[in-house]
């Protein structure tokens, strides 16, 4: 994720996130953020002045996304209201294959005019581009759906939540942070609402509502005497969700070892931010851990992490081709790994499958930017290898003639690509619960949250961290630990996975600010799965005196 | 797009402040064209012009504040523009860390703008493709590469009478050079101001010979191994220290800086003394702009002499509670180096590691700012002064700080881009002792 192209937020808590605004964002009054300026009647009208451009220039397939993305984000640290922006972007894009060859131009020119000019522009440079094609552009193949919609199911549009509430909500975390033995409280709010309409040469006119919430903080405790400090962040998912996410409800809510609550469809960050509080004073004193091999029992809000970067990434076709070479990098995952039909991924436990409509997941959406209908697909079956994540233009590489539907675009001025789609990790079929898992170690690490990660160009060496971590001894969790890392091998990791809870423990993580591309875009990309374990793995400490 | 001269923007932003009714008005504005070109697999895959214009307008009532933008420049627009910031404004809730904004200040004339950059065209945008594509084929190879380049200007303007402008061009180039089989990778990137330093030809053929000689790696065991960085494998790591220097992080215990008893590392020996780090955004190989977003002018500052941390970057609010000047974070950073190549480098070396660049950095703990990450794209064993043989990747986990303190030998300064921020910065090649590589990785 490149750091010129964001704006940080704050320079506390967050270090390494950075807040995306769109080239063409704009900041705008509140009330700006409800109106509706075009009906889908009107963008009907303006999508096919690009349609129909783009045919008269000879172009054998034009898609147009008219889109208005907006995204309120508000930020706090103790009793203080540090920011609040609110943000719209709106304007069309154009992509077309002419030539054989795609050209893409963009403008914020909504009008019949404007969308015109950027018709041209972009088949323009689709011709000037074709005398570099190898090739020409094979689309697998999509029906034309005529005139659809579709929207986040969400109950409480977060947009409509007043400001007021929304502040003071976290304000409440901060001082329930504060009063539980914090030093210091940042909280957090993103709300994202993305209005995209889409067309194709194919027959499709797609309007879709899609929503996405990230409420979370940094709580950091001090200890002035020995200088050390200790932050933890909130257990909260990113969701595609409304509201509603922020409303608790008891039935969302897991117990975790040593007093910790897990959150599955709703979440209570008040209540979160004061156990996080007493945590981040227990890391102070908490005993470094000894390096050495552990049995190590993964929450869901941990695994997704590993479950992104070590099986989401690998999988993408594009990179796998070497489009990302320069940048992102390639994989290990090759088509020929995937043709054996052999390829042990993991053990057998492991079911791995990709998901655009999974309910509540940041990547749900009914069709994807080029108009395909979104669907579940498996990945990786009782251990092998059996799918990639393809979009139109490159499925037919795998000998597949329908695009899997994960095409992104982070707005209507960038171009689509192949995104990651929902990848989750299926839940056990058999009854077993954390608490039974945690039970069964001898000696093991239990880990909650994500943490520091980092992993290798093609997706082979990774070393990742977590939010908490707690000792088990004999089936017993004996204490929290610090400075634990663990490094592995993503077949050999995979392959050490003897156990996954069900579905009861079932939940999503969340990324919001993925970043692939060159120039960089962000997507935002759900992981679901259920506690499990994984034997043996290397676990290193990281604590250093300088 | 054409960018707004000095008196052009003056003229304007003055029409936008006549339109104010709020205590205090800040208009900050800034057009820029932006043009990139993507390959892959030895072929062109997208590229693409983006132009733009920004009016970004900041009122104040008392404490409270409220901003507004717009990309319209009539009147109408610009009326609209401030009454909605100072609508923004109204509604908020009072800032009690808001301070009041500067009045006028004396900037140095930036040196940031070079005409052939800002002339650049399509053709010769192709062109430079097109010779690094040349490059990997000549060489039996697969490139994948970027270049983009950009021009545009910013300009200020405040109700209490302050005044800025500055213009500036930028190029930044990167090139990953595969061998056919992919056994073999090599990577170089170059940033300028001027584009005319660019040669897209020679940093292709340093990345296409990384990737021949990378290729059939050996791998040795994981352990401490004196290392040779490249610029750009130094600038990821060292970067880490210069984004951490903010004094109130500091001051507050939660900052590398923050030392045992409350207090901070300000004014003690942190590093080898051989290290000297500042910023001047006057260089004129690594030039800035000489004002910071909220109208401080930006100086030359001195962060770390000869291994001793000077200053610290102090946000308005904080350096007015601590009585102190107020010195903003740098644009860029510059390190004194030697006067050795990285040739001889190499040759004065016993026993060591040659790294070209370093891959996926993340902190691993703040408190020692130990970091994680991969070598890539060329990494070589060195013995007896000669590089031996290709040797597999390493993950290493290490604080920048441990490693300033393991410092054998700086080598001559050179411009360099990093891979993680995209930040230009000036840095020598740096022998180090005791690089701690924690694993190994098959990834080429």
């Amino acid at each position: 994720m490149r750091r010129r192209d964001f704006v940080q937020l704050t320079g506390l808590g967050l270090g390494g996130l950075m807040l995306p605004l769109g080239a063409n964002s704009n900041p705008v009054s509140l009330e700006a953020l409800l109106d509706s300026p075009l009906l889908a009647s009107q963008k009907k009208v303006l999508a096919d002045v690009a349609l129909n451009t783009a045919k008269g220039l000879g172009a054998t397939y034009t898609d147009v996304r008219i889109g208005r993305y907006l995204n309120q984000f508000i930020s706090t640290r103790e009793n203080k209201v540090q920011n609040i922006v609110n943000t719209e972007s709106f304007g069309v894009g154009v992509r077309v294959i002419a030539k054989g060859t795609w050209g893409f131009a963009a403008t914020n020119d909504v009008t019949p005019d404007g969308i015109k000019k950027a018709t041209e522009r972009a088949v323009a440079i689709a011709k000037a581009n074709s005398k570099f094609q190898k090739e020409p552009v094979k689309l697998a193949p999509v029906q034309g759906y005529g005139e659809v919609t579709w929207n986040t199911p969400i109950q409480k549009n977060s947009f409509e939540v007043p400001v007021s509430e929304k502040v003071d909500l976290l304000l409440r975390t901060n001082s329930g942070a504060l009063k539980n033995g914090a030093s210091f409280a940042n909280s957090n709010l993103f709300q994202v609402n993305e209005q995209k309409y889409f067309a194709s040469s194919d027959g499709s006119y797609i309007d879709q509502d899609v929503h996405r919430i990230w409420p979370t903080f940094t709580v950091s405790v001090i200890d002035r005497a020995s200088g050390k400090f200790k932050s933890r962040d909130a257990m909260s998912a990113p969701m595609g969700m409304g509201y509603e996410y922020l409303v608790p409800k008891n039935e969302d809510k897991l117990s975790g070892p040593a007093g910790m609550v897990l959150y599955r469809n709703s979440y209570d960050i008040v209540e979160d931010a004061s156990i996080a509080a007493k945590q981040a004073k227990e890391m102070i004193t908490a005993k470094s851990v000894e390096p050495g091999k552990y049995d190590l029992v993964l929450e869901p809000n941990h695994l997704g992490l590993t479950i992104h970067e070590s099986i989401g990434h690998p999988l993408e076709l594009d990179r796998i081709l070497g489009y990302e070479a320069n940048y992102a990098g390639t994989s290990f995952a090759s088509i020929d790994k995937l043709k054996s039909g052999t390829f042990n991924y993991g053990s057998k436990q492991i079911n791995i499958f990709a998901d655009k409509t999974q309910v509540g997941s940041l990547g749900a959406v009914g069709y994807d930017d080029e108009g395909v209908k979104c669907k579940r697909w498996d990945l990786i079956k009782d251990g092998i290898l059996v799918n990639f994540e393809a979009i139109r233009d490159q499925v037919h590489i795998l000998g597949q003639n329908e695009s899997h539907g994960c095409c992104y675009a982070q707005s209507w001025n960038d171009v689509q690509f192949q995104r990651m789609p929902n990848v989750s990790l299926a839940p056990g079929k058999d009854p077993y619960s954390s608490e039974q898992m945690i039970k069964a170690v001898e000696k093991g690490i239990y880990i909650a949250g994500r943490g520091s990660y980092s992993i290798d160009q093609q997706r082979y060496n990774f070393q990742f961290g977590g939010t908490t971590f707690y000792e088990i001894k004999n089936g017993q969790i004996t204490g929290m630990l610090n400075d634990v890392a663990y490094q592995s091998n993503t077949q050999e990791f995979w392959n050490s996975c003897v156990k996954v809870c069900d579905e009861k423990d079932y939940r999503m993580f969340g990324s919001f600010f993925d970043g692939k591309g060159q120039p960089s875009q962000v997507s935002a990309v759900s992981h679901g799965s259920s506690t499990s374990r994984f034997n043996a793995v290397n676990v290193i400490n990281t604590g250093r005196t300088i | 797009m054409i960018l707004l001269t000095k008196d052009e923007a003056y003229t304007l932003m003055k029409k936008v402040l006549a339109y104010s009714k709020a205590d205090e008005c800040e208009v900050n504005l800034s057009g820029t064209n932006s043009s990139n070109v993507r390959y892959a697999r030895n072929a062109v895959s997208t590229s693409g012009t983006v132009s733009q214009y920004q009016l970004v307008v900041s009122s104040a009532f008392g404490k409270k504040s409220g901003i507004a933008t717009i990309n319209e420049f009539d009147d109408a627009s610009l009326e609209k523009v401030v009454r909605r910031s100072e609508e923004l404004a109204q509604l908020a809730p009072e800032n009690p860390e808001y301070v009041s904004i500067l009045g006028p200040q004396t900037y140095a004339e930036p040196v940031t703008y070079v005409q052939a950059t800002a002339a650049i065209t399509p053709k010769m945008r192709a062109d430079a493709v097109a010779q690094s594509l040349q490059v990997a084929k000549d060489s039996k190879a697969v490139a994948a590469g970027f270049l983009e380049d950009n021009n545009g200007f910013s300009a200020m303007m405040n109700s209490k009478g302050l005044f800025a402008y500055n213009t500036s061009t930028n190029t930044n180039f990167s090139v990953t050079v595969r061998t056919e089989d992919s056994k073999g990778s090599g990577y170089a990137t170059r940033g300028y101001n001027d584009v005319t330093r660019l040669n897209t030809k020679s940093a292709t053929q340093i990345a296409a010979e990384k990737a021949v000689k990378s290729a059939t790696a050996k791998a040795i065991e994981p352990g401490k191994y004196t290392v040779i960085l490249e610029p750009a494998a130094a600038a990821v790591l060292l970067e880490n220290i210069f984004f951490n220097m903010d004094a109130r992080q500091a001051d507050e215990g939660r900052s590398f800086l923050s030392k045992a008893g409350g207090t901070t590392r300000l004014g003690e020996k942190l590093v080898d003394e051989r290290v000297t780090i500042y910023s001047d955004p006057l260089n004129p190989d690594l030039p800035t702009s000489t004002w910071n977003g909220d109208g401080r002018p930006q100086e030359k500052i001195t962060w770390i002499e000869k291994g001793v941390i000077k200053n610290l970057t102090y946000s308005r609010y904080w350096a007015e509670k601590k009585g102190v000047k107020a010195i903003p974070g740098p644009d860029a950073a510059i390190m004194e180096g030697g006067t050795k190549t990285l040739e001889e480098l190499i040759a004065g070396t016993k026993k060591g590691v040659l790294v070209t660049r370093l891959w996926y950095i993340r902190t691993v703990d703040p408190q020692s700012l130990l970091l994680t990450g991969l070598t890539r794209d060329g990494t070589f064993y060195i013995e007896n002064g000669k590089i031996q043989y290709p040797i597999k990747n390493f993950r290493f986990n290490e604080s920048p700080v441990i490693m300033l303190n393991n410092l054998e030998e700086l080598g001559k300064v050179e411009r360099t881009v990093s891979v993680e921020s995209n930040v230009n910065y000036l840095l020598p090649p740096m022998k180090i002792r005791d690089f701690t590589f924690s694993s190994l990785s098959d990834a080429v």
